[in-house]
Parts: structure tokens; C-alpha cells; sequence
């Protein structure tokens, strides 16, 4: 068995294992904690091929899986540097998730502990995919643990809440399959790399229509993933009513299904309809940006208002996408992690918080910074990164998105920066009204942070700072693979000069740059 | 050479302090704390001292930052002479609050969080002026704006305090968001923000006549200066800043991170030098902003508001300088500003602390028997800020007029009125501190040695601090002004006289004129104290609509009544609609569906049967 092949499997059979436990006792917890740990360590052993390969995949699983006359569907599944990170980043939250639920998952925890492996072996799927078929497999098995973890687990109105993060979810990827098999049609094969090398050597052309309604097809499943505005309702209610471990995955992982299949499938599958579509894709990015941002602002709910916050920033990964410019996809890859690093520990907090004062009401807290200055301190950090103060992660990815779309068109820059303006607003007011102050009588005796408590945020921390600092350890790779994305495209000069004819004067038209692919 | 120990020491007593300072006594935190700045300050001198004269730029490279396609940004520290200025101002004085600090917050809660955050402060305005490229400026700028937000939000349990650091925090970050548009476009137009890379490709292009890209990357750099130096129309953050502990003001607020956008200014001097109309806008607002902020400084009750608009004002007259082109004046003015400042503020602390936390000008009086040292060192402070000679800011003060006397007279004349309000506010605060009867209930009593030892080094500094020659020091970079003009040193001279002599007229000679004075002009008056009510202003018409709109139109109008409910709802509504019309269909009765199937078939065949008849 292959590394690959292991890193996926071992949760769904730690999935299993846990189904065989006795309910009642710690061993599904042990189980599900010791799967995680396992992927986690094992996926480690990714990094080291990946960044040797550079722009190729590496550790490629490639083996027969359907094989019928007219139908032949692959095992196929490779790395590189956009999807690793994904995937460690899924593999080192998974057992944290699973770490924190021990202590705030009250009922049925077998069960949950099972849902969250299931799900951990759903989104390494995705993340690793290359053949369009699994990839869509994977993409639905991701969603039905989240799922149940929400209506069963989570709470108020949960049960409408997971409805509708189902039903719009699905609904979306109704066109997603809708695009694969007219590809599948097309090309005679879901393979991904098949795909592209047909397009690529002229076997296979898509005309312009082809590729806008293809494009348009992935698009309606990843809008509504990421979400883009006006797609995103169902996202507060379902982060807010999730539970704290669910919420945390869903906030940091999850939402990066969305964006990894923008970056992949559709800038490379349809890169005339992704041109076609940039620029009012990036308004729609930008509006997210400012209106999730916006009604951050006068949330009352911590939960929702860095759900909305999640809004905005996701906002930025969407935008750099779709400036088809290094910076711009290097920052988004780099924003994704970031994001899943920053908001993932703010929705951790968040759930120690609620833990201890069974709500989630910014006016039932104030003052907890004094009976409870180690929470104060670690929620301090993961909102300064939020907000993208430099040395921490969330400023790179958010600066080389703003870098490249001011590349791309000034406008777009202007108007996205006012995001940050704004993150900065709404976290530090919220900050003040729970945090500081004297604290209330019911919160004078708040519990700090317990030793267990710290476990899961140490690491956090510890990467925000570090990818905030040392960004050599990851960007190559990224680099590398987006720079091949952007090859793919193959339209990324042309495109540039058609998109700011004289509007960037000489230095842009001086940038060393090589046409790949010339349609 | 290893310039980054230089911002280390500093990075190490914040760790230190900051992970195990609760469980140390005082003694250690003070001595890690102080430690860290002095290693600093003596490391600073030592490289200063080995690379002297520092005719070129030393710079070291440590690791790339941010590399994504042509973009690359490193980790580059380095040193010429402006950096060596600013150094020695930054861990110098630094080094004088630091002591000064140990006295004054002796007596305070959270001891090991005020100095770790006090180290952190100075570690980032470190990289601030040592960074040779502007993004890790940035990366300082945004440090010292972190370190501003904790430390003016130490006492946090007070609400004017958390508000005061949110406004300061928010209002940089307006500020910031110009700043960043001018890092990308700047990227942009010359596909580096390396200082020495930038300013070879400026080199080459002409001076721009009229508004062109580096009119841009300098205006939208000059926005984020208008933020972290308290300039129109950003200003307005730092007032409110005072409420931090008063040696944060006097580091923070006066001699360090508010000049850093002059510093800024200074740095990429050779992008305004090629961008007359920033240059030109860049002294205006200066000019400006040190008239009114000087306006309201009069009429100031509180002894550390009165400091902080003159703070602001001060900053104005540096950006007055360097908007005209004479950087070296901008500079000279920045470190004697420093010094004389820095001295007023932590005075103005000796003087809270020793009446027990009074701040009121009205509440004090007849202090200079109680405390002699911080009288004495508070005049020198008083007098030189006024740009009385010999004292330090007479110099400084009188490059940046001489240069606006050459240049364009009425900011001469505005620069000159404005040393008399000057001379007039801080000398009114001096005499009704200090002079006439005691009017407040604290037993006042002098400072501890910790405090008054940094006051009487600084009294020195601001007293002598002229005759340290910046601008002939930075001439090979910013070349001297050609003639000082005697006739402008006169005229500022004798308004600053004029100020100190109507002070004493009003406050120690006639002391009920100045009230009738303020019944006199009681609407102006008011107007003025109510600092020209920007604030409320502000509040209604950028805050509260921002609120309003956010909460009503968009958040329950666009996406709860709207988006959710309306569209997707009422989609899923419309689907449920058609789903119970098509569920009439599957009724489960057998005799239904046969009558279906009977009549869909009957349905096909009549079809088939015109479509054949038809062929």
C-alpha cells in the first residue's frame, strides 16, 4: 500500500474500528484520537516528495477502481503544493477536533467520534482526487458526516439548519456532475490529468460555449462550498448552530473545498469560461468581502459574527484566484491554510467560551479577561492574525491576494482593502465588549484555560507565527503549483494585457514571463 | 555585524516578561526589561561607532520574506545615517522612560505585562527603522500600532481606556489601508518595494509636473503617515491615546511611534522629491494640522491633553519641514521633539503621580516648593519647545520656519503664530501647575530618584540637544538649505516671547483676566474646547451611518429579508409548491394511476398516429 493510499484509508478504518467499540467507554475516543494522530503523522511524509517534484504530482496512486465497457473510473490521486498543505492542514486539525469534542460532545460521542473520521476520510479525498469521478464521490461523502453532525449535535434550530446546508450544498453539486459527465462525454475519460493533457496537445477542444457551461456547472457547487455572495446564507445559521468541534472543521477545512476546486478544476477544465466570468466573479468576491464584513459588525453572536468574518475572508481567496496573477493564486492558497489556522483557533475559543458560560451572546460576557487571562490572551493572538496583522499568517495570504488584484485592476485592490479596515473594527469591538471591562458576577469566577484546554491552540498559534515569519517553508511548493495552474489557463499574458491595456504603464509588459499554451 | 541583535535584545525581555513575568518579583521584570533596551542602545552605539562615518548604507540580508513570482521581499535590515538618528532616539530615550517607568508604575497591577509590552513597543519600532525595504516597514508600523493598542488599553477595566485604544487601533488602520495602495502600486510601477532598488529605477524617470503614479504611491503613503503621526484628518486617535500610563504617552505618543511617518516621509524621500504636489500637499496638512491642534491645546484643561495636541501640533511642523524639502530640518525637529516632549510628559507624570492621579490643570498650583526637580526640568522642557534660544527646539524649530520663509510665506507666517500659541499653552500649563496657590486636596510630594533621574538627563538633552548638528550629519544624503534666514529666526523668536509673556500675564500676574477673557469670546471658546467637535462629527456621520446601514440594510434588509428568506426560501417554497401539486400525482390508489397510464398512452399513440398521417 502506498503512502497516499494509507493517508486516506486510515481514517475510514479508524472509522470502522470505532463503530466496533463498546459505547460506553473511552475506547472510541482513544480509537478515533490514535486514527487521527496516525494520518497526521504519516501524512507528514507527503511534504518531503511534494516539494521535490515541484509543479508535478507526486505520490500519484493511479490503480483500476470501475472498470465496464464505456465506464471506466480510476483510483487516481496525486500531491502537490497547493493540495498538500490541504491536506495536512485537515490531518493536524482532525485530531484536535477530535481532542476538543472529548470535553464538549456530551451524547452519542461514539458516533460523533466515527462521523468526524468519516468526514476527515472524505475531505483528504477531495483534496487528493485527480480523477473527476472520485473527486465527485469524495465531495458528497465529505458532506453527509457534516451533516449529521449539525442536526444531530448541534444546536436551537439545528435540524433546518443542517436541511439547508444539505440541500443547498447538494443542490450545487448537482451541477458539478452535471459538468463531469458532459466532460466525460467529451473527452472519454474522468481522468483529470488525462483531461488536461488532451487539452493541452489539441486532442480534445472545448469551444467557448463548451467551456462557459462547464465552467458555469463547477462553479454552482463551488460557489455555494466557498460560499461566494449571494450563496452564503446557509453559512451562519449552520456555524452558528454546529457544534464547537464541527464548526471548527467546517469553518477550517471545509470551506476550503470550495476555493481547492475553483484553483484545480475550474481555471484548468475551462479556462476560457474562468476568463470570461474573472471579472464579475471578483466584484461578487469584493462585495462579500465588504458586506460579510459589514454585518460582522453589528453582530451580537461571537459564533456569527466570525462566521460572517469568514464570509469576508474567504472573499479574498476567491478574489486572488480569479486575479490570474502569481501573487494573487499564490496568496490564495496561502490564505486558505491561513484561514483555516486563524479562524479555526477563533472558533475553538469561541467554543471554550460558550463551554463555560453556555452561551455565545457577546452581552452575557465582559470582563472575562480578568478571571480568565490565558483565554483572553490566546483569543488575542488568533484575532490579531484574523485581522492580518503582520509576523502572523493571515497577512501574507491577504497581502499577495491585494498585490495581485491590484496588478490585475487597481479598483479591485481599493475596494478589498476596505476589509481589512473593517476586521479590524469588528474584531477589536467585540474583543472589548467580552473581553475587557469588569467583569459581570457571573463571569468574576470564569475557569482559564486548562492545561487540556491549551493542547489543541498551542500548535495553532505556533503555525500562524510561523507561516506568518517563515513563509520559505511553504510558498515554493505553492508557487510552483499555482504558477503550473496559471500555465494551464494558458492564457495568463494575453489575458493580462487585454484586461489593463495602458492603464499599467511599461513595467508590466517588462515582466519575464513565458507563454505556455497559445490558443 | 549582525544588526539584528539590535532588535532582538528588546524581542527577548518581551518573551522573557511576557511568559513568565507573572511569577517574578518586580526586581527582575524591571531589571529584563531595562536590560534588553540598554543591551540595545550600547549594541546600537558599538555598530554606529564601527561603521562610522556610514558614508553608504550597510545593510544585511537574513532570509527571503515573501517570494511569489517576481515579487520578493526579504528580511533586510540596514543602517545609514538618517537609521543612525533614529536609533539612538529610539533606545536612548527609550532607555530613559524605561528607568522612569519602574518608579511610575511601581504601585500599578499587571507590572510584567505593562514593561513586556514596553519591550515589544521598542523591539518593533526597531525593525521599523532599520527595515530596508518598506514592507518590513510595514511589518514595524503595524507593530508599534499592536503595542499602542495594548498599552494606551492597560487599564483595561475602564471603559475610556478600552475606547480610546479601539479608536487608536481603527483609526491607524485607516490609515494603514492608504499606506498598503501605495505598497501595490508602487510594486506595481517598479516591481520592488527595496528602498535602494526603488529609488535607482525613480532615478531615472523625470520629476512629475503634474499628478502622475508617483504622486499616487506618495499620496497613498502620506494617508497612512496622516494615521500613525496624528495628522488632518486622522489626528484624532492620539488625544485620547493620553489614556494610557504617562511614561507609554511620553514614548509612545511623543517621541517615538507618532514620528514615524516623518521618518516614513523621510526614508522615500527620493519618490516625494519627484512628486512636487505631494510634497506641496504633504506641508499643507502639516501646516495645518499645527495651527489647530495648537488651537485647541490652549484651551485644554487635562495637563496631559494640553501635551498630547501639542504633540500633534509639533508633528505638524516636522511634516511642515520635510513637505518643503528640508528633511535634515524635519529630522533635527523629530529628535529634539523627542527630547523636550518626552521630558514635558514624564514630567506631566512626576506631577500626577505626585498628587495621587490628579490630571486637572484647574486642581494643581504653587507646586515648585513641593517638587523643585520637576519644576526646574519642566521649564527647561517649556522653554525649549518654545524655541527660545539656546534650548534645543530653537534650532529645529527655526530650520523648518527658514525653510518655509524661502519657500512660501503665509506658511511661514501660520508656522510662526503657531510658535507663539505654543510658547503661550505649554507655558499656561507650566505656570498654573507650578506657580500661584495649591488648589487640589493631595499632599504633593516630589518623585522618586528613578523618575526624576530620567527627567534631569532629558532637561539636559532638550537643553543642549540643538547644538547636535543633524542636519549637517545628514547632509550627504539630504543636502543642507542653502541660507538661514535671520529675519525668519527673529519673527518666530519674538512670537514665541510674545506667547510665554501673555501666559504670565494671564496666569500669574492677572490671573482673573483669563477668565474674562474666556467670557469674551464664550462661543469661540467653547467651540475650541469642544476640540472643534470633529469627534462628533466623525461619529455622526461616518460611525453611526456605517452601523445603521450594516444592521438594518444589509444585514436584516439584503440578507435575512432578501437573500434568505425571499430567494432561497421562497425558492425552496416554490419547489414544495410544484412538489404538491405533482404529489396529487402519486396518490398510491392503483385505479388513478391505471386512468394515467390509459390516457398517457392514448396521448402517444394519437401523436404518433398525426405525426405518420402527416409523413
Amino acid at each position: 500500500m502506498s503512502l497516499l493510499t494509507a493517508v486516506l484509508l486510515m481514517p475510514l478504518i479508524g472509522f470502522f474500528v470505532v463503530l466496533f467499540t463498546p459505547r460506553k467507554s473511552k475506547a472510541p475516543y482513544g480509537v478515533a484520537l490514535l486514527a487521527s494522530l496516525v494520518t497526521f503523522f504519516l501524512s507528514l511524509s507527503l511534504i518531503g516528495p511534494a516539494i521535490a517534484n515541484g509543479a508535478r504530482f507526486s505520490s500519484v496512486v493511479d490503480s483500476q477502481w470501475i472498470d465496464s465497457p464505456g465506464l471506466q473510473i480510476r483510483l487516481h490521486l496525486g500531491i502537490d503544493g497547493i493540495n498538500l498543505w490541504l491536506i495536512l492542514l485537515t490531518t493536524l486539525l482532525l485530531p484536535l477536533g477530535i481532542w476538543v469534542s472529548e470535553s464538549m460532545i456530551k451524547d452519542r460521542r461514539k458516533t460523533f467520534f466515527a462521523l468526524l473520521l468519516l468526514f476527515e476520510f472524505g475531505l483528504i479525498g477531495v483534496f487528493c482526487a485527480l480523477d473527476l469521478f472520485v473527486f465527485y464521490v469524495f465531495w458528497e461523502v465529505a458532506l453527509v458526516p457534516m451533516y449529521l453532525m449539525v442536526g444531530g449535535w448541534g444546536a436551537g434550530k439545528r435540524g433546518s439548519a443542517a436541511v439547508k446546508f444539505f440541500v443547498y450544498t447538494m443542490l450545487g453539486s448537482v451541477f458539478m456532475l452535471g459538468s463531469i459527465i458532459y466532460l466525460h462525454s467529451q473527452a472519454g475519460t474522468f481522468d483529470y490529468v488525462e483531461i488536461m493533457n488532451a487539452l493541452q496537445s489539441g486532442r480534445l477542444t472545448l469551444t467557448a460555449t463548451q467551456q462557459l457551461c462547464l465552467f458555469l456547472g463547477f462553479l454552482a457547487a463551488f460557489a455555494v462550498k466557498v460560499p461566494i455572495f449571494p450563496l452564503h446564507t446557509w453559512l451562519p445559521d449552520t456555524y452558528t448552530l454546529a457544534p464547537t468541534p464541527a464548526t471548527f472543521l467546517l469553518a477550517a477545512v471545509m470551506s476550503k473545498m470550495g476555493a481547492y476546486g475553483l484553483i484545480r478544476y475550474s481555471l484548468t477544465l475551462a479556462p476560457g469560461g474562468a476568463h470570461r466570468c474573472a471579472p464579475w466573479i471578483a466584484a461578487l468576491a469584493i462585495v462579500g468581502i465588504v458586506y460579510g464584513a459589514l454585518i460582522a459588525l453589528v453582530q451580537s453572536n461571537i459564533k456569527r459574527l466570525i462566521a460572517y468574518s469568514s464570509i469576508s475572508h474567504l472573499g479574498f481567496i476567491v478574489l486572488g484566484i480569479f486575479t490570474f496573477r502569481q501573487q494573487g493564486a499564490d496568496g490564495a492558497v496561502y490564505q486558505m491554510i491561513a484561514h483555516g489556522l486563524s479562524t479555526g483557533a477563533l472558533f475553538l475559543l469561541a467554543g471554550y467560551m460558550e463551554q463555560r458560560r453556555g452561551s455565545m451572546e457577546i452581552a452575557d460576557f465582559g470582563g472575562i479577561a480578568t478571571p480568565a487571562p490565558g483565554l483572553a490572551t490566546a483569543f488575542m493572538i488568533a484575532l490579531l492574525a484574523s485581522i492580518g496583522l503582520p509576523v502572523l499568517c493571515n497577512f501574507v495570504g491577504e497581502f499577495l491576494v491585494l498585490q495581485g488584484a491590484a496588478l490585475a485592476r487597481f479598483s479591485w485592490a481599493v475596494w478589498a482593502a476596505l476589509g481589512v479596515i473593517l476586521s479590524a473594527a469588528y474584531m477589536l469591538w467585540m474583543y472589548q465588549r467580552a473581553f475587557l471591562g469588569k467583569a459581570t458576577q457571573q463571569n468574576a469566577s470564569m475557569a482559564d484555560l486548562s492545561r487540556r484546554d491549551w493542547i489543541p491552540v498551542l500548535p495553532l498559534i505556533a503555525l500562524m507565527v510561523w507561516l506568518g515569519v517563515y513563509t520559505q517553508s511553504f510558498m515554493p511548493s505553492i508557487s510552483s503549483a499555482t504558477s503550473h495552474v496559471l500555465e494551464l489557463t494558458g492564457m495568463n499574458d494575453t489575458y493580462r494585457v487585454r484586461v489593463t491595456p495602458g492603464s499599467q504603464p511599461s513595467a508590466l509588459r517588462t515582466t519575464p514571463t513565458k507563454v505556455i499554451y497559445v490558443r | 555585524m549582525h544588526l539584528w541583535l539590535i532588535p532582538l535584545f528588546p524581542l527577548i525581555g518581551f518573551l522573557l516578561n511576557g511568559l513568565w513575568g507573572k511569577r517574578w518579583s518586580k526586581p527582575v521584570v524591571s531589571a529584563i526589561a531595562i536590560g534588553s533596551i540598554a543591551a540595545s542602545f550600547l549594541y546600537a552605539l558599538a555598530v554606529i561607532a564601527k561603521l562610522s562615518p556610514i558614508d553608504t548604507p550597510y545593510s544585511e540580508h537574513y532570509f527571503t520574506w515573501i517570494q511569489s513570482g517576481f515579487f520578493n521581499v526579504g528580511c533586510d535590515l540596514f543602517v545609514d545615517r538618517l537609521t543612525a538618528v533614529m536609533l539612538l532616539i529610539v533606545t536612548g530615550v527609550g532607555l530613559l522612560i524605561h528607568i522612569y517607568a519602574i518608579g511610575y508604575m511601581a504601585h500599578e497591577g499587571g507590572y510584567y505585562r505593562f514593561f513586556s509590552y514596553f519591550n515589544l513597543f521598542v523591539f518593533f519600532m526597531l525593525l521599523l527603522v532599520m527595515a530596508s525595504n518598506l514592507l518590513l516597514m510595514f511589518v514595524g508600523w503595524e507593530g508599534v500600532g499592536l503595542c499602542s493598542y495594548l498599552l494606551v488599553g492597560f487599564y483595561f477595566l475602564e471603559e475610556f481606556a478600552s475606547n480610546a485604544a479601539n479608536k487608536a487601533f481603527i483609526v491607524n488602520r485607516i490609515g494603514d489601508f492608504g499606506f498598503s495602495l501605495g505598497m501595490f502600486l508602487a510594486v506595481a510601477t517598479f516591481h520592488t518595494l527595496d528602498f535602494g532598488q526603488i529609488a535607482a529605477a525613480v532615478a531615472t524617470l523625470p520629476v512629475e509636473a503634474k499628478a502622475g503614479v508617483i504622486t499616487a504611491i506618495t499620496l497613498l503613503l502620506f494617508v497612512g503617515a496622516t494615521g500613525k503621526s496624528a495628522q488632518i484628518p486622522l489626528y484624532v486617535w492620539l488625544p485620547d491615546a493620553m489614556a494610557g500610563p504617562t511614561p507609554v504617552s511620553a514614548l509612545i505618543h511623543a517621541a517615538t511611534m507618532v514620528t514615524a511617518g516623518v521618518y516614513m516621509v523621510t526614508r522615500v524621500s527620493f519618490l516625494y522629491l519627484h512628486a512636487p504636489v505631494a510634497m506641496n500637499v504633504v506641508a499643507i496638512v502639516g501646516v495645518l494640522t499645527a495651527i489647530f491642534a495648537a488651537s485647541i491645546g490652549i484651551t485644554q484643561n487635562d495637563i496631559k491633553k494640553v501635551f498630547a495636541y501639542s504633540t500633534v501640533s509639533q508633528l505638524g511642523y516636522m511634516f511642515l519641514g520635510v513637505g518643503l524639502g528640508a528633511y535634515s530640518a524635519g529630522i533635527f525637529h523629530l529628535m529634539t521633539h523627542a527630547f523636550f516632549k518626552a521630558l514635558l510628559f514624564l514630567g506631566a507624570g512626576s506631577v500626577i503621580h505626585g498628587l495621587g492621579g490628579e490630571q486637572d490643570l484647574r486642581h494643581m498650583g504653587g507646586l515648585r516648593k513641593a517638587m523643585p526637580i520637576t519644576f526646574v526640568t519642566l521649564g527647561v522642557a517649556s522653554l525649549a519647545i518654545s524655541g527660545i534660544p539656546p534650548f534645543s527646539g530653537f534650532f529645529s524649530k527655526d530650520a523648518i520656519l527658514s525653510a518655509a520663509y524661502s519657500h512660501s510665506p503665509w506658511m511661514f507666517w501660520i508656522g510662526a503664530i503657531t510658535a507663539g500659541m505654543t510658547a503661550f499653552y505649554v507655558f499656561r500649563a507650566w505656570f498654573l501647575a507650578f506657580f500661584g496657590v495649591y488648589r487640589g486636596h493631595h499632599h504633593a510630594h516630589e518623585s522618586p530618584s528613578s523618575m526624576t533621574l530620567p527627567l534631569i538627563v532629558l532637561a539636559i538633552l532638550a537643553a543642549v540637544g540643538g547644538f547636535f548638528n543633524i542636519p549637517r550629519w545628514l547632509s550627504p544624503a539630504y543636502p543642507l538649505a542653502e541660507n538661514e534666514n535671520a529675519v525668519a529666526m527673529i519673527i518666530s523668536v519674538f512670537f514665541g516671547v510674545i506667547g510665554i509673556v501673555v501666559a504670565a500675564y494671564l496666569y500669574v500676574i492677572r490671573p482673573a483676566a483669563a477668565d474674562s477673557l474666556k467670557a469674551a469670546f464664550g462661543r469661540l471658546y467653547t467651540l475650541v474646547l469642544n476640540k472643534y467637535y470633529v469627534d462628533e462629527i466623525y461619529q455622526a456621520l461616518i460611525v453611526r451611518p456605517l452601523e445603521a446601514i450594516s444592521s438594518f440594510v444589509l444585514w436584516r434588509g439584503v440578507d435575512e429579508t432578501l437573500i434568505d428568506t425571499t430567494l432561497v426560501n421562497g425558492l425552496a417554497r416554490v419547489i414544495r409548491g410544484w412538489g404538491s401539486i405533482f404529489r396529487q400525482w402519486q396518490s398510491g390508489s392503483i385505479r388513478n394511476y391505471a386512468t394515467w397510464i390509459l390516457a398517457g398512452s392514448l396521448l402517444v399513440i394519437l401523436v404518433l398516429g398525426l405525426a405518420g398521417g402527416g409523413r
